[in-house]
């Protein structure tokens, strides 16, 4: 048994992780390990970056053909896709939220991990709102953009 | 982000993803008292927004029940609405000036409501009861085909669990994926209307049926109350053919304290939450991680309910991880191989005792760990609704990877009696995206049963056939593929 399987927190060892160069890119990450039948990651693409052998296999993406532009973000109904980007010293995550309040750009909001504990201070950069489902970027320590997949919003 | 007014602290003041409609204040009666609830509740969610939790009493002992299942399966919300005692009040619509009661056990019948009551006869080619993502599949689909159906459901609602599932759905955009339950309802039921405008298909809201009797030859015969203003009318309906979409039912759990107000079905919350948008309580403690346990989890937290934790009794999570993951970044722990002991508290729930589970399931001694918190969530599976079918003598059998007795069926979701057809949680189990397939393919079965549309049916159920066997080829759909495959065996035998 993976121990995600217990703890629903997967670790960086439970999927491909992308070069440095490709991160300086940007590259979505998919943590998507169970094969449920789903797939509209793969239509969400506008680079034909992510593909699938069938609609129950793993979701696969080159991250050399992947621009980071987060439209799978939104698409992906299990909410586990992620974008990340290095950039300079910084580290770029992009996440689905959906709760409240949204938060604004500029905002100083807390990072939390996959385990919702915090790991300091994020500021948004930006906000997408195309419908009900958030998509916020948010800037950390570059070195936690692997860890980083959840923001706290003060009230 | 939307907002509403509501005094209780119980009504959800604003949502991310639900848009409550701002709604008029309605005066009615509890136990002779004036209180006050709104357009759009039920008499459950009205008094429970008031935070009035105890709404019957045990048949047995003397202890008090509230809501649990929030769908009128479960009878532990009866009370008398103006004088009519065992009214299903977490269903029954909210009107002004009604006299709601607490009822001691069983209520004496008043023998007048039903003695002579006229009955209006309906004759219709397909009958389609459960207006669920099976029934209304099943219902466009076969008015598609061009049969006339009647869609009766016992709801003032039409769209069964869909109306509350806030949640993407998964799947191939075949199946909608990417678009949320509440959406998908919204979609179905404009397209039921679609067809109700050339009188394809009958809506029958507030509708119950009662009952199957004996009809003339080919032709199946239900009765069917419909409630209007808490006066009843009565319908004798015949129909050539029937699709039974009668949904499922949440499963009880054995444990000291499990009647309490205050433990409810996961599915129960669920609709208290995303369609009346009122919150169980403060603190919860979710029994059960499957999809359903995960998913109501995720929407607590999004109607501003705090989850202290998730309890699993086995050693891993049942559900997808994808829905634990959402759970767990937002900082809810998930404890597997754990159980609940006992739940406490004085005419409500007040705490918890959860324990350690061994290998052998066996509880670990000193291992209880006290929860003090006001709702416990079920979330332990489901059993399908067959009692309309063991009535209109169909082959039952125990399918356990089906969820329990089910009717045997074949491919085309025919029973084992000529133009008596089931889809969804009723003929086993599973996620409403198959439950909407096999509805359509009921729907299609059914009309061409009638001789409606011969070839193009026929191409477009086989199509459906092979999406739905699509669907369950992965690992998450082995208990739907064993359940089908036994049923399959079984009517092999049979024949």
């Amino acid at each position: 048994m993976k121990n995600y399987e217990k703890t629903g927190i997967l670790s960086t060892k439970d999927f491909i992780l992308p070069t440095k160069k490709q991160l300086k890119k940007g590259v979505a990450i998919l943590e998507c390990v169970q094969k449920i039948p789903c797939n509209p990651c793969v239509d969400s693409c506008p680079v034909g970056a992510i593909s699938m052998k069938d609609i129950n296999s793993l979701p696969v993406v080159d991250f050399d053909k992947c621009i980071a532009c987060g439209k799978c973000v939104g698409a992906c109904p299990g909410l586990a896709i992620f974008v990340v980007k290095i950039k300079e010293d910084k580290g770029l995550v992009t996440l689905p939220y959906e709760f409240l309040p949204v938060p604004s750009v500029g905002e100083q909001v807390s990072v939390l991990d996959r385990e919702g504990k915090n790991q300091g201070e994020g500021i948004v950069q930006k906000v997408i709102k195309n419908g009900k489902t958030i998509i916020v970027t948010v800037e950390v320590d570059k070195d936690l953009i692997m860890d980083v997949r959840n923001i706290r919003v003060k009230i | 982000m939307y907002f509403r007014s509501g005094e209780s602290f119980l009504r959800i003041k604003k949502h991310p993803i639900i848009e409550f409609r701002d709604q008029k204040r309605i005066q009615f009666y509890y136990n002779n008292k004036k209180k006050v609830g709104y357009t759009g509740d039920s008499i459950g969610s009205a008094l429970h927004a008031l935070d009035i939790k105890h709404l019957t009493t045990s048949l047995v002992y003397d202890s008090a029940r509230g809501f649990f299942c929030g769908i009128g399966k479960c009878s532990s919300c009866l009370m008398k609405v103006n004088g009519i005692p065992n009214v299903r009040t977490c269903i029954a619509p909210l009107k002004a000036d009604i006299h709601v009661e607490t009822q001691d056990k069983l209520a004496d019948l008043p023998d007048a409501e039903f003695k002579n009551i006229s009955k209006k006869k309906i004759d219709v080619d397909i009958l389609v009861v459960g207006g669920g993502p099976a029934g209304m599949c099943a219902s466009v689909e076969a008015a598609r085909q061009g049969a006339k159906v009647l869609l009766v459901d016992e709801n003032q609602h039409i769209g069964g669990q869909l109306i509350k599932q806030t949640h993407m759905f998964f799947g191939s955009k075949n199946e909608r994926a990417g678009t949320r339950g509440i959406q998908i309802a919204k979609d179905l039921e404009e397209e039921i209307k679609d067809f109700e405008k050339n009188s394809k298909i009958n809506l029958m809201l507030d509708s119950t049926l009662i009952g199957y009797y004996e009809g003339e030859k080919n032709r199946y015969r239900f009765g069917v109350v419909k409630r209007i203003d808490y006066d009843s009318k009565l319908y004798d309906v015949c129909c050539k053919s029937v699709i039974l979409c009668c949904g499922a039912m949440e499963d009880m759990l054995l444990f000291p304290g499990n009647a309490l107000p205050g433990v409810y079905g996961a599915g129960g919350v669920q609709t208290l939450m995303n369609v009346y948008g009122i919150k169980p309580g403060k603190n919860v403690v979710m029994v059960g991680a499957g999809n359903v346990g995960l998913i109501v989890s995720y929407q607590l937290l999004q109607a501003g309910v705090h989850v202290d934790r998730v309890i699993e009794a086995m050693p891993f999570i049942g559900g997808y991880h994808v829905h634990a993951a959402k759970l767990r970044r937002c900082g809810v722990p998930i404890f597997t191989s754990y159980s609940i002991k006992e739940v406490y508290g004085d005419g409500k729930v007040e705490g918890c005792v959860v324990v350690r589970l061994d290998k052998n399931w066996r509880p670990v001694k000193g291992s209880e760990e006290k929860i003090s918190c006001d709702t416990v969530c079920l979330a332990v599976g489901l059993t399908p609704s067959i009692r309309i079918l063991s009535q209109i003598d169909v082959r039952i059998k125990f399918i356990p990877e089906a969820g329990g007795y089910i009717a045997l069926h074949d491919e085309n979701m025919q029973t084992t009696v000529n133009g008596v057809y089931v889809a969804g949680d009723s003929s086993g189990i599973e996620e409403a995206s198959t439950a909407m397939i096999e509805g359509k393919i009921a729907g299609v079965s059914s009309a061409l049963h009638l001789g409606y549309n011969k070839e193009e049916g026929k191409k477009l159920r086989k199509q459906y056939v092979g999406d739905l066997k699509r669907l369950r080829l992965g690992p998450f759909g082995e208990k739907s593929r064993v359940a089908k495959e036994k049923i399959s065996n079984v009517l092999e035998a049979k024949k």
